[in-house]
Protein backbone atom coordinates (compact mmCIF):
# COMPACT_ATOMS: atom_id res chain seq x y z
CA UNK A 1 0.00 0.00 0.00
CA UNK A 2 1.22 3.54 -0.98
CA UNK A 3 1.86 5.52 2.17
CA UNK A 4 0.87 9.04 2.19
CA UNK A 5 2.02 12.37 3.44
CA UNK A 6 1.25 16.19 3.35
CA UNK A 7 3.36 17.64 1.08
CA UNK A 8 4.51 21.26 0.85
CA UNK A 9 6.12 22.36 -2.45
CA UNK A 10 7.15 26.22 -2.19
CA UNK A 11 6.13 29.00 -4.92
CA UNK A 12 9.95 28.34 -6.29
CA UNK A 13 9.14 24.55 -6.97
CA UNK A 14 5.89 25.49 -8.93
CA UNK A 15 7.62 28.19 -11.21
CA UNK A 16 11.33 28.01 -11.75
CA UNK A 17 12.11 24.50 -9.73
CA UNK A 18 9.30 22.72 -11.46
CA UNK A 19 11.29 20.14 -12.50
CA UNK A 20 12.62 19.60 -8.84
CA UNK A 21 8.67 19.13 -7.86
CA UNK A 22 8.29 16.80 -10.18
CA UNK A 23 11.41 14.59 -10.03
CA UNK A 24 10.33 14.50 -6.20
CA UNK A 25 6.71 13.20 -7.03
CA UNK A 26 8.28 10.52 -9.71
CA UNK A 27 10.92 9.53 -7.40
CA UNK A 28 8.73 9.20 -3.91
CA UNK A 29 5.70 7.63 -6.24
CA UNK A 30 8.97 4.32 -7.16
CA UNK A 31 9.80 4.43 -3.14
CA UNK A 32 6.29 3.56 -2.12
CA UNK A 33 5.31 7.26 -0.69
CA UNK A 34 2.71 9.46 -2.18
CA UNK A 35 3.34 13.21 -2.06
CA UNK A 36 0.07 14.97 -0.98
CA UNK A 37 0.10 18.35 -2.27
CA UNK A 38 -1.53 20.55 0.61
CA UNK A 39 -4.99 22.01 -1.04
CA UNK A 40 -4.56 25.30 0.63
CA UNK A 41 -0.81 26.65 1.10
CA UNK A 42 1.09 30.14 1.17
CA UNK A 43 4.61 31.04 0.93
CA UNK A 44 6.77 29.93 3.90
CA UNK A 45 7.73 33.71 4.36
CA UNK A 46 11.25 32.88 2.28
CA UNK A 47 13.11 33.55 4.89
CA UNK A 48 13.21 33.01 8.71
CA UNK A 49 12.33 36.35 10.08
CA UNK A 50 14.82 36.54 12.72
CA UNK A 51 13.46 40.48 14.35
CA UNK A 52 12.33 39.25 17.75
CA UNK A 53 9.35 41.80 17.99
CA UNK A 54 8.19 41.18 14.60
CA UNK A 55 5.73 38.01 14.87
CA UNK A 56 4.35 39.37 11.49
CA UNK A 57 6.93 36.93 9.88
CA UNK A 58 6.23 34.07 11.41
CA UNK A 59 1.77 34.32 10.02
CA UNK A 60 3.09 32.71 6.91
CA UNK A 61 5.30 29.53 8.33
CA UNK A 62 2.66 28.71 11.27
CA UNK A 63 -0.53 29.00 8.68
CA UNK A 64 0.97 26.04 7.19
CA UNK A 65 0.73 23.88 10.03
CA UNK A 66 -2.66 24.79 10.44
CA UNK A 67 -3.13 24.04 6.43
CA UNK A 68 -1.14 20.57 6.96
CA UNK A 69 -3.67 19.66 9.92
CA UNK A 70 -6.98 20.82 7.92
CA UNK A 71 -5.82 18.42 5.44
CA UNK A 72 -5.76 15.34 8.11
CA UNK A 73 -1.55 14.85 8.42
CA UNK A 74 0.19 15.42 11.50
CA UNK A 75 4.22 15.82 9.27
CA UNK A 76 4.59 17.62 6.11
CA UNK A 77 7.23 17.52 3.79
CA UNK A 78 9.31 19.71 1.63
CA UNK A 79 11.72 19.90 -0.77
CA UNK A 80 13.40 23.26 -0.93
CA UNK A 81 15.82 24.03 1.55
CA UNK A 82 15.11 27.58 1.83
CA UNK A 83 10.82 26.54 2.61
CA UNK A 84 12.37 23.56 4.90
CA UNK A 85 14.47 26.47 7.22
CA UNK A 86 11.66 28.80 7.23
CA UNK A 87 8.83 26.26 7.94
CA UNK A 88 10.93 24.39 10.68
CA UNK A 89 12.51 27.53 12.62
CA UNK A 90 8.81 29.27 13.04
CA UNK A 91 7.71 25.57 13.84
CA UNK A 92 10.77 25.25 16.74
CA UNK A 93 9.74 29.16 17.54
CA UNK A 94 6.24 28.38 18.08
CA UNK A 95 6.91 25.28 20.29
CA UNK A 96 9.37 26.88 22.41
CA UNK A 97 7.56 30.16 23.19
CA UNK A 98 3.89 29.79 24.91
CA UNK A 99 3.57 33.56 24.42
CA UNK A 100 4.63 34.37 21.15
CA UNK A 101 2.47 30.99 20.33
CA UNK A 102 -0.44 32.59 21.79
CA UNK A 103 -0.01 36.00 20.35
CA UNK A 104 0.08 34.39 16.75
CA UNK A 105 -2.79 32.36 17.53
CA UNK A 106 -4.82 35.15 18.98
CA UNK A 107 -3.85 37.15 15.27
CA UNK A 108 -5.06 34.44 12.87
CA UNK A 109 -8.61 34.08 15.19
CA UNK A 110 -10.31 32.72 11.79
CA UNK A 111 -7.95 29.77 11.55
CA UNK A 112 -8.19 26.76 14.19
CA UNK A 113 -5.41 27.38 17.30
CA UNK A 114 -2.42 25.66 16.22
CA UNK A 115 -0.57 24.01 19.31
CA UNK A 116 2.82 23.11 17.34
CA UNK A 117 2.17 19.74 16.73
CA UNK A 118 3.36 19.28 13.33
CA UNK A 119 6.51 17.97 12.78
CA UNK A 120 8.39 19.51 9.30
CA UNK A 121 10.38 16.90 6.75
CA UNK A 122 12.56 17.12 4.35
CA UNK A 123 12.58 15.10 1.90
CA UNK A 124 16.36 13.90 2.63
CA UNK A 125 14.91 13.54 6.09
CA UNK A 126 12.28 11.69 5.17
CA UNK A 127 14.87 9.26 2.83
CA UNK A 128 16.95 8.73 5.79
CA UNK A 129 14.59 8.25 8.44
CA UNK A 130 11.25 6.20 7.19
CA UNK A 131 12.52 5.13 3.03
CA UNK A 132 15.88 4.32 4.62
CA UNK A 133 18.86 4.55 1.20
CA UNK A 134 18.99 0.62 1.12
CA UNK A 135 15.71 0.88 -0.12
CA UNK A 136 16.95 3.68 -2.46
CA UNK A 137 19.37 1.51 -3.94
CA UNK A 138 16.95 -1.22 -4.92
CA UNK A 139 15.35 1.13 -6.90
CA UNK A 140 18.20 2.18 -9.00
CA UNK A 141 18.37 0.43 -12.62
CA UNK A 142 20.87 3.17 -14.11
CA UNK A 143 23.41 3.08 -11.62
CA UNK A 144 25.65 6.46 -11.74
CA UNK A 145 28.52 4.72 -11.93
CA UNK A 146 31.87 6.82 -12.71
CA UNK A 147 29.90 9.71 -12.40
CA UNK A 148 32.01 11.89 -9.89
CA UNK A 149 29.46 14.02 -7.97
CA UNK A 150 30.06 17.01 -5.54
CA UNK A 151 27.51 16.89 -2.66
CA UNK A 152 26.94 20.83 -2.44
CA UNK A 153 24.70 21.43 1.31
CA UNK A 154 24.59 25.24 1.52
CA UNK A 155 23.65 26.48 4.74
CA UNK A 156 20.12 26.67 5.71
CA UNK A 157 19.71 22.08 5.62
CA UNK A 158 21.85 22.17 8.45
CA UNK A 159 22.16 25.72 9.97
CA UNK A 160 20.90 26.56 13.10
CA UNK A 161 21.61 23.00 14.81
CA UNK A 162 18.07 22.70 16.25
CA UNK A 163 16.85 21.99 12.46
CA UNK A 164 20.02 20.54 10.85
CA UNK A 165 19.03 17.28 8.85
CA UNK A 166 22.50 16.02 9.71
CA UNK A 167 23.77 15.65 12.93
CA UNK A 168 27.18 16.59 11.80
CA UNK A 169 26.90 20.49 11.20
CA UNK A 170 30.59 20.69 9.99
CA UNK A 171 30.72 17.17 7.85
CA UNK A 172 27.53 16.02 7.03
CA UNK A 173 27.69 12.75 4.85
CA UNK A 174 23.73 12.57 4.15
CA UNK A 175 24.35 13.60 0.56
CA UNK A 176 27.21 11.59 -0.04
CA UNK A 177 25.13 8.31 1.08
CA UNK A 178 22.40 9.18 -1.19
CA UNK A 179 25.21 9.20 -3.62
CA UNK A 180 26.56 5.64 -2.98
CA UNK A 181 23.30 4.20 -3.04
CA UNK A 182 22.58 5.95 -6.63
CA UNK A 183 26.05 3.62 -7.50
CA UNK A 184 27.83 7.34 -7.68
CA UNK A 185 30.83 8.42 -6.79
CA UNK A 186 30.97 11.39 -3.69
CA UNK A 187 33.43 14.37 -4.08
CA UNK A 188 33.23 15.62 -0.55
CA UNK A 189 34.67 19.52 -0.75
CA UNK A 190 35.25 21.87 2.01
CA UNK A 191 32.95 24.20 0.29
CA UNK A 192 29.77 21.74 0.33
CA UNK A 193 28.75 23.77 3.29
CA UNK A 194 29.75 27.40 2.42
CA UNK A 195 27.09 29.68 1.69
CA UNK A 196 25.93 30.55 -2.13
CA UNK A 197 25.18 34.49 -1.41
CA UNK A 198 21.34 33.89 -1.51
CA UNK A 199 19.58 36.78 -1.78
CA UNK A 200 22.18 38.87 -2.34
CA UNK A 201 22.37 37.56 -6.40
CA UNK A 202 19.34 40.10 -6.21
CA UNK A 203 21.87 43.13 -5.00
CA UNK A 204 25.01 42.26 -6.78
CA UNK A 205 25.94 39.54 -9.15
CA UNK A 206 29.02 39.53 -9.31
CA UNK A 207 29.51 38.86 -5.36
CA UNK A 208 27.70 35.94 -5.76
CA UNK A 209 29.78 35.11 -8.97
CA UNK A 210 32.68 35.36 -6.72
CA UNK A 211 31.14 32.94 -4.27
CA UNK A 212 30.69 30.23 -7.61
CA UNK A 213 34.16 30.91 -8.61
CA UNK A 214 34.83 29.57 -5.18
CA UNK A 215 32.79 27.08 -4.54
CA UNK A 216 32.53 25.91 -8.05
CA UNK A 217 35.91 26.07 -8.69
CA UNK A 218 36.90 24.22 -6.03
CA UNK A 219 35.13 21.31 -6.98
CA UNK A 220 35.85 21.14 -10.55
CA UNK A 221 39.76 21.20 -8.60
CA UNK A 222 38.58 17.78 -6.96
CA UNK A 223 37.38 16.65 -10.81
CA UNK A 224 33.60 16.49 -9.78
CA UNK A 225 31.41 16.00 -12.99
CA UNK A 226 28.71 17.08 -11.84
CA UNK A 227 27.15 19.27 -8.59
CA UNK A 228 24.38 18.08 -6.68
CA UNK A 229 22.02 20.21 -4.59
CA UNK A 230 18.86 20.41 -2.64
CA UNK A 231 17.56 24.22 -3.05
CA UNK A 232 16.45 26.01 -5.90
CA UNK A 233 18.12 29.17 -4.83
CA UNK A 234 21.68 27.32 -4.59
CA UNK A 235 20.63 25.98 -7.75
CA UNK A 236 20.20 29.83 -9.24
CA UNK A 237 23.36 31.11 -7.56
CA UNK A 238 25.90 28.46 -9.02
CA UNK A 239 24.40 27.40 -12.22
CA UNK A 240 23.52 31.28 -13.77
CA UNK A 241 26.39 33.12 -12.20
CA UNK A 242 28.69 30.59 -14.10
CA UNK A 243 28.04 32.77 -16.87
CA UNK A 244 29.81 35.61 -14.50
CA UNK A 245 32.77 33.42 -13.38
CA UNK A 246 34.36 33.09 -16.90
CA UNK A 247 35.16 36.79 -16.45
CA UNK A 248 36.98 36.62 -12.88
CA UNK A 249 39.03 33.44 -13.16
CA UNK A 250 39.67 32.06 -16.92
CA UNK A 251 40.49 28.95 -16.30
CA UNK A 252 37.25 28.01 -15.09
CA UNK A 253 35.04 25.16 -17.05
CA UNK A 254 31.45 24.87 -16.52
CA UNK A 255 30.28 22.61 -14.16
CA UNK A 256 26.20 21.94 -14.20
CA UNK A 257 24.65 22.11 -11.08
CA UNK A 258 21.41 19.21 -10.38
CA UNK A 259 18.62 18.76 -8.03
CA UNK A 260 19.32 15.37 -5.99
CA UNK A 261 15.78 14.42 -7.15
CA UNK A 262 17.05 14.70 -10.82
CA UNK A 263 19.81 12.52 -9.95
CA UNK A 264 17.39 9.77 -8.25
CA UNK A 265 14.63 10.39 -11.08
CA UNK A 266 17.85 9.23 -13.84
CA UNK A 267 19.37 6.47 -11.44
CA UNK A 268 15.87 4.78 -11.33
CA UNK A 269 15.41 4.68 -15.13
CA UNK A 270 13.61 7.68 -15.49
CA UNK A 271 13.97 9.10 -19.23
CA UNK A 272 16.42 12.16 -18.82
CA UNK A 273 14.01 14.28 -21.50
CA UNK A 274 11.64 14.55 -18.52
CA UNK A 275 14.16 15.78 -15.72
CA UNK A 276 14.06 19.51 -17.18
CA UNK A 277 17.86 19.12 -18.28
CA UNK A 278 16.93 21.90 -20.86
CA UNK A 279 15.86 24.34 -18.35
CA UNK A 280 19.80 24.35 -16.92
CA UNK A 281 22.54 27.27 -17.78
CA UNK A 282 24.89 24.82 -17.80
CA UNK A 283 23.45 21.43 -19.86
CA UNK A 284 23.94 17.89 -17.77
CA UNK A 285 23.54 16.29 -20.54
CA UNK A 286 26.84 16.27 -22.45
CA UNK A 287 28.81 14.89 -19.18
CA UNK A 288 26.34 12.24 -18.59
CA UNK A 289 26.01 10.76 -22.28
CA UNK A 290 29.90 10.73 -21.60
CA UNK A 291 30.02 8.52 -18.47
CA UNK A 292 27.37 6.14 -20.27
CA UNK A 293 24.51 7.35 -18.27
CA UNK A 294 22.12 8.90 -21.12
CA UNK A 295 22.40 6.65 -24.11
CA UNK A 296 19.73 7.62 -27.24
CA UNK A 297 17.98 4.06 -28.01
CA UNK A 298 17.38 5.12 -31.23
CA UNK A 299 21.01 6.05 -32.78
CA UNK A 300 22.38 2.88 -30.80
CA UNK A 301 19.91 0.93 -32.56
CA UNK A 302 20.89 2.29 -35.94
CA UNK A 303 24.14 1.72 -35.42
CA UNK A 304 23.48 -1.65 -35.01
CA UNK A 305 21.54 -2.23 -37.56
CA UNK A 306 24.48 -1.06 -40.00
CA UNK B 1 -35.46 50.98 17.15
CA UNK B 2 -31.47 51.28 17.04
CA UNK B 3 -28.81 53.46 18.17
CA UNK B 4 -26.30 53.81 15.54
CA UNK B 5 -23.39 56.68 15.31
CA UNK B 6 -22.56 57.93 12.19
CA UNK B 7 -19.81 60.71 12.04
CA UNK B 8 -19.58 61.04 16.17
CA UNK B 9 -23.09 61.64 16.43
CA UNK B 10 -25.83 59.23 17.70
CA UNK B 11 -28.83 58.71 16.00
CA UNK B 12 -31.54 56.25 16.76
CA UNK B 13 -33.06 54.65 13.56
CA UNK B 14 -35.84 51.71 12.98
CA UNK B 15 -33.69 48.63 13.25
CA UNK B 16 -35.11 46.44 9.92
CA UNK B 17 -32.50 49.13 7.91
CA UNK B 18 -29.43 48.24 6.30
CA UNK B 19 -27.04 50.91 6.99
CA UNK B 20 -27.42 52.45 3.71
CA UNK B 21 -31.08 52.96 3.90
CA UNK B 22 -30.56 54.49 7.37
CA UNK B 23 -28.40 56.85 6.29
CA UNK B 24 -31.15 58.36 4.09
CA UNK B 25 -33.20 57.80 6.80
CA UNK B 26 -31.44 60.55 8.73
CA UNK B 27 -31.51 62.71 5.74
CA UNK B 28 -28.10 61.87 3.95
CA UNK B 29 -28.23 62.82 0.77
CA UNK B 30 -25.83 59.97 -1.06
CA UNK B 31 -23.76 60.83 -3.74
CA UNK B 32 -20.55 58.93 -3.44
CA UNK B 33 -20.45 55.18 -2.08
CA UNK B 34 -23.98 54.07 -3.44
CA UNK B 35 -24.73 52.53 -6.55
CA UNK B 36 -26.39 49.52 -7.34
CA UNK B 37 -28.48 48.83 -3.80
CA UNK B 38 -28.19 45.03 -4.51
CA UNK B 39 -24.79 44.20 -2.92
CA UNK B 40 -23.00 43.84 -6.24
CA UNK B 41 -21.14 47.05 -7.85
CA UNK B 42 -18.86 47.27 -4.73
CA UNK B 43 -19.67 51.29 -4.11
CA UNK B 44 -20.93 51.14 -0.47
CA UNK B 45 -17.27 49.85 1.47
CA UNK B 46 -18.47 50.37 4.98
CA UNK B 47 -16.42 49.80 8.06
CA UNK B 48 -17.96 49.43 11.48
CA UNK B 49 -17.05 48.40 15.18
CA UNK B 50 -19.58 47.66 17.54
CA UNK B 51 -20.33 49.51 21.26
CA UNK B 52 -17.43 47.30 23.57
CA UNK B 53 -15.89 45.39 20.89
CA UNK B 54 -12.35 45.51 19.80
CA UNK B 55 -12.70 44.05 16.72
CA UNK B 56 -13.43 46.29 12.65
CA UNK B 57 -15.96 44.89 10.96
CA UNK B 58 -16.59 45.50 7.31
CA UNK B 59 -19.46 45.41 5.05
CA UNK B 60 -21.47 46.60 1.95
CA UNK B 61 -23.58 49.71 3.47
CA UNK B 62 -26.73 48.47 0.97
CA UNK B 63 -26.39 44.58 1.97
CA UNK B 64 -25.60 45.01 6.08
CA UNK B 65 -28.11 45.83 8.30
CA UNK B 66 -28.03 48.00 10.95
CA UNK B 67 -27.75 47.03 14.67
CA UNK B 68 -27.98 48.60 18.11
CA UNK B 69 -24.26 49.68 19.21
CA UNK B 70 -22.82 50.06 15.44
CA UNK B 71 -19.96 53.19 14.95
CA UNK B 72 -19.95 53.31 11.30
CA UNK B 73 -17.85 55.18 8.58
CA UNK B 74 -18.21 54.71 4.66
CA UNK B 75 -15.07 54.23 2.69
CA UNK B 76 -16.50 56.29 -0.52
CA UNK B 77 -13.55 55.01 -2.39
CA UNK B 78 -10.48 52.92 -2.06
CA UNK B 79 -7.24 54.92 -3.43
CA UNK B 80 -5.59 52.09 -5.68
CA UNK B 81 -2.45 51.09 -7.91
CA UNK B 82 -3.39 50.63 -10.93
CA UNK B 83 -1.46 49.77 -13.37
CA UNK B 84 -1.95 50.37 -17.60
CA UNK B 85 -1.58 47.53 -19.65
CA UNK B 86 -2.20 45.76 -23.02
CA UNK B 87 -3.92 42.99 -22.11
CA UNK B 88 -3.19 41.75 -26.37
CA UNK B 89 0.83 41.97 -25.27
CA UNK B 90 0.82 40.49 -21.99
CA UNK B 91 1.49 36.72 -22.06
CA UNK B 92 0.04 34.63 -19.18
CA UNK B 93 4.08 33.50 -17.63
CA UNK B 94 4.61 32.69 -14.38
CA UNK B 95 5.60 36.04 -13.57
CA UNK B 96 3.56 38.28 -15.70
CA UNK B 97 1.23 39.46 -12.68
CA UNK B 98 4.19 40.07 -10.10
CA UNK B 99 6.01 41.99 -13.10
CA UNK B 100 3.10 44.72 -13.18
CA UNK B 101 2.56 44.46 -9.23
CA UNK B 102 5.50 43.58 -7.74
CA UNK B 103 4.17 44.57 -4.32
CA UNK B 104 2.57 41.25 -4.35
CA UNK B 105 5.80 39.82 -3.56
CA UNK B 106 5.54 41.64 -0.39
CA UNK B 107 2.36 39.70 0.88
CA UNK B 108 3.19 38.28 4.99
CA UNK B 109 0.26 36.01 4.66
CA UNK B 110 -1.51 37.42 7.38
CA UNK B 111 -4.97 36.81 6.12
CA UNK B 112 -6.15 40.56 7.07
CA UNK B 113 -7.01 41.18 3.51
CA UNK B 114 -9.46 37.75 3.40
CA UNK B 115 -10.98 39.04 7.06
CA UNK B 116 -11.69 42.38 5.27
CA UNK B 117 -13.66 40.82 2.41
CA UNK B 118 -17.54 41.21 2.30
CA UNK B 119 -17.85 38.46 -0.67
CA UNK B 120 -15.95 35.73 2.01
CA UNK B 121 -13.47 35.26 -0.86
CA UNK B 122 -10.27 33.37 0.16
CA UNK B 123 -8.54 37.10 -0.73
CA UNK B 124 -4.86 36.17 0.30
CA UNK B 125 -5.13 32.92 -0.89
CA UNK B 126 -5.64 34.00 -4.20
CA UNK B 127 -2.51 36.69 -3.80
CA UNK B 128 -0.47 33.77 -2.96
CA UNK B 129 -1.85 31.97 -6.14
CA UNK B 130 -0.40 34.88 -8.22
CA UNK B 131 2.54 35.11 -6.50
CA UNK B 132 3.51 31.61 -7.32
CA UNK B 133 2.48 32.15 -10.70
CA UNK B 134 -0.51 30.21 -10.72
CA UNK B 135 -2.99 32.36 -13.09
CA UNK B 136 -5.82 30.12 -13.13
CA UNK B 137 -5.98 29.79 -9.46
CA UNK B 138 -5.74 33.29 -8.57
CA UNK B 139 -8.91 33.94 -11.53
CA UNK B 140 -10.71 30.73 -10.21
CA UNK B 141 -10.49 32.14 -6.04
CA UNK B 142 -11.41 35.57 -7.27
CA UNK B 143 -13.84 34.92 -9.12
CA UNK B 144 -16.83 36.97 -6.66
CA UNK B 145 -15.17 39.71 -6.12
CA UNK B 146 -16.99 43.29 -6.49
CA UNK B 147 -13.70 45.24 -6.46
CA UNK B 148 -14.98 47.35 -3.20
CA UNK B 149 -11.42 48.00 -2.02
CA UNK B 150 -11.61 46.88 1.53
CA UNK B 151 -8.63 44.71 1.28
CA UNK B 152 -6.30 46.84 -0.36
CA UNK B 153 -7.27 49.64 2.62
CA UNK B 154 -6.41 47.09 4.86
CA UNK B 155 -3.42 45.28 3.67
CA UNK B 156 -0.16 46.16 5.55
CA UNK B 157 2.23 44.86 2.49
CA UNK B 158 0.08 48.19 0.74
CA UNK B 159 -0.78 45.64 -1.96
CA UNK B 160 -4.22 46.58 -4.02
CA UNK B 161 -5.64 42.98 -4.11
CA UNK B 162 -8.56 43.74 -6.51
CA UNK B 163 -6.49 44.94 -9.22
CA UNK B 164 -4.46 41.94 -8.94
CA UNK B 165 -7.30 39.43 -9.48
CA UNK B 166 -8.56 41.50 -12.19
CA UNK B 167 -5.64 41.30 -14.12
CA UNK B 168 -5.49 37.37 -13.37
CA UNK B 169 -8.82 37.24 -14.79
CA UNK B 170 -8.22 38.95 -18.22
CA UNK B 171 -5.09 36.58 -18.54
CA UNK B 172 -7.18 33.68 -17.79
CA UNK B 173 -10.30 35.03 -19.88
CA UNK B 174 -7.86 35.62 -22.89
CA UNK B 175 -4.90 32.99 -22.47
CA UNK B 176 -6.05 30.17 -20.58
CA UNK B 177 -9.88 29.33 -20.71
CA UNK B 178 -10.62 26.65 -23.15
CA UNK B 179 -12.02 28.51 -26.51
CA UNK B 180 -15.76 27.42 -27.03
CA UNK B 181 -15.92 26.16 -30.76
CA UNK B 182 -19.48 26.31 -30.81
CA UNK B 183 -19.62 30.40 -30.13
CA UNK B 184 -17.11 30.96 -32.75
CA UNK B 185 -18.95 28.66 -35.40
CA UNK B 186 -22.21 30.57 -33.99
CA UNK B 187 -20.23 33.85 -34.50
CA UNK B 188 -19.10 33.40 -37.68
CA UNK B 189 -22.65 32.37 -39.00
CA UNK B 190 -24.37 35.33 -37.20
CA UNK B 191 -21.74 37.30 -39.33
CA UNK B 192 -22.01 35.87 -42.89
CA UNK B 193 -26.24 36.52 -42.82
CA UNK B 194 -27.64 33.41 -41.61
CA UNK B 195 -29.93 34.14 -39.35
CA UNK B 196 -31.12 37.72 -41.10
CA UNK B 197 -34.04 36.58 -43.56
CA UNK B 198 -35.87 34.90 -40.65
CA UNK B 199 -34.79 38.22 -38.51
CA UNK B 200 -36.17 40.18 -40.96
CA UNK B 201 -39.89 38.36 -41.11
CA UNK B 202 -39.83 38.63 -37.82
CA UNK B 203 -39.62 42.56 -37.61
CA UNK B 204 -42.25 42.91 -40.27
CA UNK B 205 -44.57 40.61 -39.13
CA UNK B 206 -47.95 41.89 -37.34
CA UNK B 207 -48.40 41.73 -33.54
CA UNK B 208 -50.95 39.67 -33.79
CA UNK B 209 -48.47 37.17 -35.97
CA UNK B 210 -45.43 37.01 -33.16
CA UNK B 211 -48.13 36.03 -30.43
CA UNK B 212 -48.94 32.91 -32.84
CA UNK B 213 -45.05 32.78 -33.46
CA UNK B 214 -44.67 32.59 -29.74
CA UNK B 215 -47.04 30.13 -28.79
CA UNK B 216 -45.75 27.85 -31.44
CA UNK B 217 -42.19 28.13 -30.84
CA UNK B 218 -40.24 24.79 -30.17
CA UNK B 219 -38.87 25.16 -26.94
CA UNK B 220 -35.25 23.10 -26.99
CA UNK B 221 -36.41 21.04 -24.23
CA UNK B 222 -39.22 19.68 -26.21
CA UNK B 223 -36.09 19.59 -29.33
CA UNK B 224 -34.11 17.26 -27.10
Amino acid sequence: MTEKIAYYPGCTAKSYAKYMDSTARIVMKELGIELVELDRWNCCGTVYGLADDNLYSQLAPIRNMIRTLENGFDEVVTICSMCYNTLARANDLFKSDKEKADRLNAFMYKEPDYEGNVTVLHLLDLLVKRVKFQAVKEKVTNPLKGLKIAPYYGCTLLRPREISIDENIEHPSILSELIFALGGEPVEDPYMTECCGSYLTVKDKHLVADRTNKIVGSMQKRSADIIMVSCPLCQFNLDRRQKEVKALNPAFHKVPIVYFTQLMALAMGVDYKKLGFQDHYVDPVPILKKRGLIREKKKVAAKIAK
Amino acid sequence: MARIIVANTEYKVPSNLTIMKALEYLGWRLKRGVGCRGGFCGACSTIYRMKGDHKLYTGLACATKVEDGMIIAQIPISPANKKSYNIDSLKAQPNTILELYPEVARCISCNTCTKACPQDIQVMDYVQAALRGDIAKAAELSFDCIMCGLCATRCPAEITQFNVGILARRLYGKYIAPKYKQLEKRVKEIEQGKFEDELSKLTKASKQKLVELYAARVREEVKR
